[in-house]
């Protein structure tokens, strides 16, 4: 990092770096995938893990955003935070309907979801 | 000093709680700790100064979306003591899985740097000036990024038609309006001639016929009232 970007970043404190929030992005990334190897059955512990994965995205986008002084990344998190919610709002829509037809949520019936 | 302190304590509860939520027992838990999660990433979010995402997170995330997964998930008679079986068969592969990426992740960071130009790379530098952070990217996201803005819109409405097209279904018994047969009444709505001054109570309301069981009540009180028998 250059000292123009560091002078110019967001944060006056040089305390807590970007290093920092990459470090507990990568966390809360690894963390969600290692939900949705655990929980392989449960569909909404895994829909909760990917909005944990895109949370961790959010915090690199905006991390970025503020050490480089350039808003595209706040607006594209902003839009990362836009699908996010439609993609809940579809998953647990099908979890509703796949529920109220086969009485159970698990991951290894839903192939049966096709055609 | 205090933003440092600040930034340890709400990142050691946002990955504490995120733990939680992949190994809660039980899924209300589960939507509990990741609502827990998000107001922490909020003040992260805060600490690093967008504020406006912060607020956005707050009132998205934990307003509509983690409220969203609470619904379900409390709304599903899920047997979920069935749903965790094989969760210690799976740990081992999910560790090593992220355990690898984590290394990946760590000697891409290790290695990585800004390049030289990057302030001059920059696609909406901040403007500055004593302009607050919700001021500076309303500033942008209706000019600048306005068709984006739209589509993100677009996908929302595409949501919520998807949303509801899926959840909705026609229960037997339920009686709902009928548009068309509305429309299509004829011979059963006819105009009257009131004299002026003594209302539609001397003349009585004329109804269109009722059913065949109710027709001798209606008719008994079409009458006195004008209205369907209530006494």
């Amino acid at each position: 990092m250059t000292p123009a970007i560091m002078a110019m970043g967001g944060i006056t404190e040089m305390e807590i770096g970007l290093a920092h929030y990459l470090t507990v992005g990568a966390i809360l990334l690894v963390l969600g995938i290692f939900g949705i190897f655990v929980n392989r059955k449960n569909v909404i512990v895994i829909l909760m893990s990917i909005e944990l994965i895109l949370l961790s995205v959010n915090l690199n986008f905006v991390a970025f955003s503020a050490w480089l002084d350039d808003l595209a990344g706040q607006v594209f998190a902003m839009f990362v935070l836009t699908v996010a919610a439609a993609e809940a709002a579809i998953g647990l829509a099908i979890v509703v309907i796949y529920f109220r037809n086969r009485g159970s949520i698990e991951v290894e019936d839903i192939s049966t979801l096709r055609g | 000093m205090i933003t440092a302190l600040a930034f340890y304590l709400f990142a050691a509860i946002l990955i504490a709680s995120a733990v939680m939520v992949v190994t809660a027992r039980n899924p209300v838990h589960s939507v509990l700790f990741l609502i827990l999660a998000f107001f922490n990433a909020a003040a992260l979010f805060l600490i690093a100064g967008a504020e406006f995402l912060a607020m956005i997170l707050v009132i998205v995330y934990v307003g509509a979306v983690a409220v969203l997964f609470l619904f379900v998930v409390m709304m599903l008679d899920i047997d979920f003591a069935r749903l965790r079986e094989g969760f210690q068969r799976y740990a081992p592969i999910g560790a090593v899985v992220g355990g690898i990426l984590f290394l990946e992740l760590v000697l891409v960071l290790g290695a990585w740097s800004f390049a030289d130009q990057a302030d001059d790379l920059r696609l909406s530098p901040n403007p500055g000036g004593g302009l607050t952070n919700a001021e500076a990217i309303g500033r942008i996201i209706y000019t600048d990024y306005v068709y984006l803005f739209q589509a993100a819109g677009l996908v929302l409405l595409v949501a919520m038609i998807g949303a509801i097209v899926l959840t909705h279904r026609d229960r037997p018994g339920t009686r709902r309006q009928n548009i068309g047969a509305q429309v299509a009444r004829t011979g059963t709505i006819s105009l009257e001639k009131v004299p002026v001054g003594a209302g539609v109570k001397e003349l009585g309301i004329r109804r269109p016929p009722e059913p065949e069981a109710e027709a001798p009540k209606v008719a008994h009180d079409a009458g006195h009232h004008g209205h369907g028998g209530h006494h």
